[in-house]
């Protein structure tokens, strides 16, 4: 490492040696916190597992695939919630995506003056800036009374499709994902922005000078040299959704059963079930809990995996 | 105007930062950030210790010797104990209580880890806690600070006073009654329009003493209960809410919910509550007067973890309990356990009783706070 910066500069002859050892210094410096942010990862990796260790003996792989939390009886699945975690994520996923590349489109192409299109950047940037906790509130006083209607007529309605098999109580799967939705729609939004905006202008100009439209410019040429970017947007966000705890609890409707594949009915996601249980939990629950968290980092960890390969593929054929 | 983005101010910082990034382009949006970062963040001034109680006698003398005290432990009591402390540190500016409302689990891990001077729990320590208190403290003195019950509050447009008997909400609670006219519920209830609509069932998503004393009774109450009892069970129905104030906003939001939480939340809240059927079959409204009747009369144990799961006095209202203070017998600061049991004496006193049932607690029966008082004279408080 310290031999590529000695030569990567023609002005190394000429400098003192103090110069070089702050360049080394530097370089030394910034690969300890680097590797330290890594070593934290993997410290914290390692203690959640000591401490699920008891829970993972005694239930194995069949903690992944077992429903049933039951602290009196101390058999612990967290199946439930793995569901949870995944299907509300995907909801969001499903919602925000188009809305924050639609938005980011939009908000990086020269429709609007800067006069009109900055106080908008401005105001999507800010959506992140809320606190979960007011989300959840806004949720249950504002959201949740608002979708409770139209919940009932889907269920009235569109019942026999399974996605809507149950009458919706208030709090539930769909209140959360559509809540996650805005929450992580400003990542999407703003990364894929600055990705689509950091396109070099010579494409764009390219494309225009070999006679294609706005759409042909924006879909064949902007969106697909962006995708890596937008991509990571996405995968931010996702990592967000999964993980978010407070707004979730509120709205999901913690439910520890899963009793349809509807949307309408009530689940839990892990965070959820650590941020309920976790406070008064003791001896082979706060274990069962710790195993949960663990599942929720190889939830995680898998899906990065996925999306790299995604990113991969696709930016290989550009 | 701020020189130096104020980093102690983490809304202003973010403000500061967005309209650096954009002023050049647009000024307006920029002073309108500001005055909205101004808004949303109060200078940078010292805070006020939270217990200081706001009136002037609370002002402790200027380098007397006070006496800080600290606690925690179970949330359902956490008012009343606010409210007591407060009013106590009024009248005896030296002594400072202060307790972190964490849950009762919480407090009783603190209370073995020696980390707080007390303990608070709603149910009472079980054998295997107490033989995990250090050595060097001696037992744990378990007393019992007030009473608490758990009512049924419900959300249904014209309906006053609803009333449940153990059949209906035996039904409610496990999922076989769904709808509001029911027979189950209708038959108590003549001349009350029940709708035809879905009951949704709230219930706490945290693990809670609230829940520990609500199931113990439907154990006792519901042949039909199949989920047993304890701080988290495996609810059959329902949608779950965190916290007391989580249960009772869900209800307030939900038409046709009933949810079960502590009195004095639903009081506060202004929730209306089902009468609810004991033992002996009478409906009993929930007050402070009828669950008091529960706790008279009782049988108390050595350690005091009286339980009243189902009591069978007439006038009694069944879903009643007691929350506990725990203390070391060898406390490792006795000024401070010396303080706290005359704090105790206070509570146990006519003035905090009365606060006890402004609140929306259940006072001790006069036997009970007289046997627990002399249950405090074995801590060894005398300094060595």
């Amino acid at each position: 490492m310290a031999s590529t910066t000695d030569h990567s500069s023609p002005m190394n002859r000429k400098r003192s040696a103090t110069a070089r050892s702050i360049d080394n210094g530097f370089v030394w410096g910034t690969a300890a916190v680097a590797i330290a942010v890594g070593l934290l990862l993997v410290a914290i990796a390692l203690r959640v597992g000591t401490d699920a260790l008891p829970a993972i003996q005694k239930f194995g792989l069949g903690f992944l695939v077992s429903n049933r939390w039951s602290v009196i009886d101390g058999a612990f699945g967290a199946l439930t919630q793995i569901y949870g975690t995944l299907v509300t994520s995907f909801i969001a996923l499903l919602i925000a995506v188009p809305i924050g590349v639609g938005v980011a489109i939009f908000l990086s192409e020269d429709f609007l003056p800067p006069r009109i299109k900055q106080p908008i950047v401005f105001l999507v940037e800010l959506l992140a800036a809320i606190p979960s906790v007011v989300y959840g509130l806004w949720g249950i006083f504002v959201l949740i009374p608002f979708l409770r209607p139209v919940g009932i007529w889907l269920n009235a309605n569109l019942g026999w499709i399974p996605l809507f098999s149950t009458a919706p109580a208030g709090p539930g799967i769909y209140a959360a994902g559509l809540v996650l939705a805005i929450m992580i729609l400003p990542i999407i939004a703003a990364i894929s922005r600055d990705a689509m905006v950091a396109v070099p202008a010579e494409l764009r100009q390219a494309a225009y000078g070999l006679g294609a439209t706005r759409w042909e410019t924006i879909f064949q040429i902007l969106l697909p040299a962006g995708f890596s970017g937008i991509a990571g947007g996405v995968m931010l966000a996702l990592g967000r959704a999964m993980g978010e705890t407070m707004a979730v609890t509120m709205l999901i409707g913690n439910s520890n059963t899963i009793d349809s594949f509807s949307i309408l009915s009530q689940g839990s996601t892990v965070s959820s079930l650590l941020a309920n249980q976790f406070a008064e939990a003791g001896g082979l629950q706060v274990s069962a809990l710790m195993y949960a968290a663990l599942v929720l980092f190889g939830l995680t960890l898998v899906v990065n995996v996925l999306a790299e390969i995604v990113v991969r593929r696709f930016s290989l054929k550009l | 105007m701020y020189p130096e983005r104020d980093i102690t101010c983490p809304a202003l910082f973010f403000m500061s930062f967005l309209v650096s990034k954009t002023r050049r382009t647009l000024f307006s949006t920029s002073a309108i950030a500001l005055v909205v970062g101004l808004a949303s963040c109060t200078p940078n001034t010292p805070t006020a210790p939270p217990q200081a109680g706001g009136s002037p006698g609370a002002a402790p003398a200027a380098g007397g010797n006070t006496v800080a005290v600290s606690g925690a432990g179970a949330t359902a009591p956490n008012p009343l104990y606010q409210r007591w402390f407060q009013e106590y540190n009024r009248q005896n500016p030296a002594v400072q209580i202060s307790y972190d409302s964490v849950g009762s689990g919480a407090g009783v891990r603190r209370f073995l880890d020696g980390t707080v001077n007390f303990g608070a729990t709603d149910s009472p320590l079980k054998a295997e806690e107490r033989q995990k208190i250090p050595a060097a403290r001696g037992q744990a003195v378990q007393v019992p600070s007030t009473g608490l019950f758990v009512v049924f509050a419900y959300n249904l447009d014209g309906v006053d006073n609803l009333k449940l008997s153990r059949e209906a909400f035996c039904g409610i609670t496990d999922g076989s009654i769904k709808t509001w006219n029911d027979a189950k519920i209708t038959k108590d209830n003549a001349g009350v329009n029940l709708p035809a609509d879905p009951i949704t069932f709230v219930h706490r998503s945290d693990g809670s003493g609230t829940t520990d004393i609500f199931t113990k009774h439907l154990v006792k109450a519901c042949p039909n209960w199949k989920a047993g009892a304890g701080k988290t069970v495996e609810w059959p129905t329902g949608t779950g809410a965190k916290g007391n104030e989580g249960v009772s906003a869900q209800i307030q939001q939900t038409r046709g919910s009933i949810g079960y939480t502590e009195y004095s939340y639903a009081n506060e809240t202004k929730l209306k509550m089902a009468s609810i059927q004991n033992k002996a079959g009478d409906f009993i409204t929930p007050t402070p007067d009828s669950a008091a009747k529960a706790l008279g009369g009782a049988q108390v144990p050595a350690d005091f973890a009286l339980s009243v799961p189902d009591p069978e006095q007439k006038d009694a209202y069944p879903i009643v309990s007691l929350t506990w203070l725990l203390f070391y017998e060898n406390p490792e600061e006795p000024a401070k356990t010396k303080a706290m049991t005359e704090f105790m004496r206070w509570a146990y006193s006519a003035p905090g009783k009365q606060i006890a049932t402004e609140l929306g607690y259940i006072p001790l029966p006069d036997d009970l706070s007289t046997k627990a008082a002399s249950a405090l004279d074995t801590i060894k408080v005398a300094t060595k």
